[in-house]
């Protein structure tokens, strides 16, 4: 502990041992520490044992789920884009050699009060109940000018510049009613709320492509999970920091930092020792002070003996439920794991529903989601607050993390990580360079 | 049976994969011994573990080949924060200690117990009692390790990755003990792997190969 790190990690979060695999690869000497005994911090995978002791109901019986031992219940369950940057952070680090992952079998769509696959292919989408024949055709024009799109290709952007289009305009280019702009703003390009229309329409276009590129790599759905669940992605992270020289401590009580004159962190202290560094990096949790609240989340985390209905009873899924077929502000999603995934005993689901609160009774907001699991066993119910940093951590080197949000892919979590990344280093996060990185790397192993 | 792989010579018959996993306080030759199983090197002052996710090496027992994943600590032993994943899977371990420091014996129990909380039932585990070539200044003896080993059903060696005692031995042992039958598929549908570079696999972690 009485040593001199260039980095202290406080917390072991996916974004946490994410920045902490990445500093120890490149030479940091990184010190990690959890006040908890388990690697994950707010998005945990946890016995069943665990899970019924954080929701505060360790006296209830678990006689008939199995053993404890047999379910890894993800606290913030989310999947990953097979074509998103959580996937191509684990192909360069190596970290996907830890780690197996199954396709979600499904992504399913509400709309007028029933649950519709989203169409994976064009094919799919011309013989899709969720639109007519016209709304097909115009649907069909802008997949196609979306797949063609190269922003540094401007042949291909058939006049408009998208930086300055909004989406609103290309939606009323190729003529497309609310329902189809409803399924592509949230089921296809993943948006929570209706925000995006007044913005540059690029965001959007490179978001279709994300999710068709996605769907293209493993066919039934865009989206990825790790067996024995999420908690895996930040233990694997942990053991890449850890192979280039990361020390990690769990239950390692945090007691406070020590500043230089100019405010900038010099140390972290814990047990009465302080340990010396240049920069922390921390959750939310460790420093409340440096963050302002930016919402509320509110989850159900539910236990099935059955598949989530109408979803050709696929072992994983996903519904989104968008915000105008039920009147909301933002998007609700229903998220389905089980055994499959070595989540659950034999024959459980996992099933969660979640939405950002908007009302004084979060739990009421659920009911449409609630309404498509069918039979609950057991259900776990949480608020959280989202807490985002007030600053980018320059100023006293201590770069904090932002909460994990309501979506239910990992695209945002890289974003923030990527983000802390490039405020430590000063310098861009660059893909390109990393995939050099990886190519040379190939090259060594199979030369 | 049908799961034998075929046995008409090496090139041929594939090999059955195992992952092992080492457990041990810090500074009892964890790394030693694996680093002399697999490259028959040994370093005086090897550093703590860097830079390698797992090592593989094959043994041949009965005709069948089989090849070991090893997993190393990578240190997060040293404040007791491995993970969870570390023992995922595991099908065999060697629980390391250093005769002449018996607090590493006293750890070693300890691991035996935190594995059978841990990993699956029918892992198959030794016992290894390193740097016998320091046996003058021993400070456990030989019944006491083979004893302890007998009532827990475990196998039982004592090695010196320094002079390359019984190192092989010990994983020749244990593949002994290992099932000769293909693992069965997950019944639960195909998993994916999602780096298409499975050479990779087998080496390090990226860079592996220029840091050695």
């Amino acid at each position: 502990m009485d040593e001199e790190y260039d980095a202290i990690i406080l917390g072991t979060g996916l974004k946490e041992c994410v920045l902490s695999g990445l500093l120890s690869v490149s030479g940091k000497k990184v010190l990690h520490m959890d006040r908890n005994g388990y690697y994950g911090g707010a998005c945990a995978s946890m016995y069943l044992e665990q899970l019924f002791e954080h929701f505060g109901k360790k006296d209830c019986d678990v006689s008939g789920y199995g053993k404890s031992r047999n379910w890894n219940v993800d606290l913030i369950p989310k999947f990953l884009m097979a074509d998103g940057v959580l996937v191509k952070l684990l192909i360069f680090t190596g970290v996907t050699r830890y780690l197996e992952f199954k396709q979600v079998d499904g992504s399913y769509v509400y709309k007028a009060g029933k649950v519709h696959k989203v169409p994976g292919t064009e094919a799919e989408a011309l013989s899709s109940s969720l639109m007519g024949i016209f709304e097909k055709r115009r649907f069909r024009n802008l997949l196609q000018f979306a797949f063609k799109y190269e922003e540094n290709i401007p042949s291909t952007h058939e006049g408009l510049d998208l930086t300055k289009v909004t989406m609103q305009q290309l939606y009323e280019k190729y003529s497309l009613d609310a329902n189809v702009r409803d399924f592509v703003g949230h089921a296809i390009a993943l948006y929570r709320d209706d925000n995006y229309i007044t913005e540059p329409a690029l965001a959007t276009i490179n978001r279709m492509k994300l999710y068709f590129n996605s769907i293209a790599k493993y066919q039934k759905s865009p989206y990825l999970y790790p067996l024995y669940g999420l908690g895996e992605l930040p233990q694997g992270f942990a053991r890449l920091s850890a192979i280039y020289g990361g020390t990690y401590m769990l239950n390692k009580p945090f007691e406070g930092i020590t500043r230089a004159e100019d405010g900038s962190v010099t140390g972290v202290t814990s047990e009465g020792e302080t340990a010396k560094c240049k920069i922390v990096v921390a959750d939310p949790s460790y420093f409340p002070e440096k963050c302002k609240k930016a919402g509320q989340v509110v989850r159900a985390i539910c236990l099935l003996q059955h598949p989530v209905p109408n979803t050709g009873n696929s072992q994983s899924s996903q519904i989104i439920i968008p915000q105008n077929q039920v009147g909301r502000k933002s998007d609700i999603y229903v998220l389905c794991v089980s055994f499959a995934h070595n989540v659950s005993a034999k024959d459980w689901y996992v099933a969660l529903v979640s939405t950002t609160v908007e009302t004084d009774n979060p739990e009421a907001e659920l009911e449409p989601g609630m309404r498509l699991l069918g039979p609950v066993s057991e259900k776990f119910v949480s608020v959280s607050d989202l807490y985002v940093p007030t600053d980018d951590g320059k100023k006293d080197n201590i770069y904090v993390s932002a909460s994990f949000d309501a979506t239910t892919h990992f695209e945002t979590t890289c974003e923030d990580i990527i983000k802390i990344y490039e405020s430590i280093t000063g310098h861009p996060f660059d893909f390109s360079e990393l995939d050099k990185k990886l190519e040379e790397f190939k090259n060594l192993t199979e030369g | 049976m049908s799961g034998r792989p075929r046995q008409n010579g090496p090139a041929q018959a594939k090999a059955l994969q195992f992952k092992l996993v080492l457990l041990g306080e810090s500074a009892v030759g964890k790394s030693s011994l694996v680093l002399r199983f697999v490259k028959g090197q040994f370093h005086e002052y090897q550093e703590t573990t860097i830079g390698a996710a797992f090592l593989t090496q094959t043994v041949t027992v009965d005709g069948v080949t089989v090849k070991f994943e090893i997993w190393d600590t990578a240190g997060q032993e040293r404040y007791h924060s491995l993970a969870p994943m570390y023992y995922r899977g595991a099908q065999a371990a060697i629980i390391v200690y250093d005769i002449t420091n018996r607090d590493t014996f006293e750890r070693a129990k300890s691991w035996v117990k935190e594995l059978d909380r841990q990993a699956r039932k029918d892992i198959v585990i030794a016992l290894a009692g390193n740097k016998f070539d320091l046996s003058n200044k021993r400070m456990v003896e030989v019944e006491e390790g083979s004893a302890y080993a007998q009532e827990h059903n475990l196998i039982f060696m004592e090695t010196s990755a320094k002079t390359g005692d019984n190192v092989s031995n010990v994983f020749v042992e244990i593949a002994k003990m290992l099932p000769k039958v293909e693992p069965k598929p997950n019944n639960n549908g195909q998993t994916v792997r999602i780096d298409d570079n499975q050479e990779a696999q087998n080496g390090g972690g990226p860079g592996c190969c220029s840091k050695n």
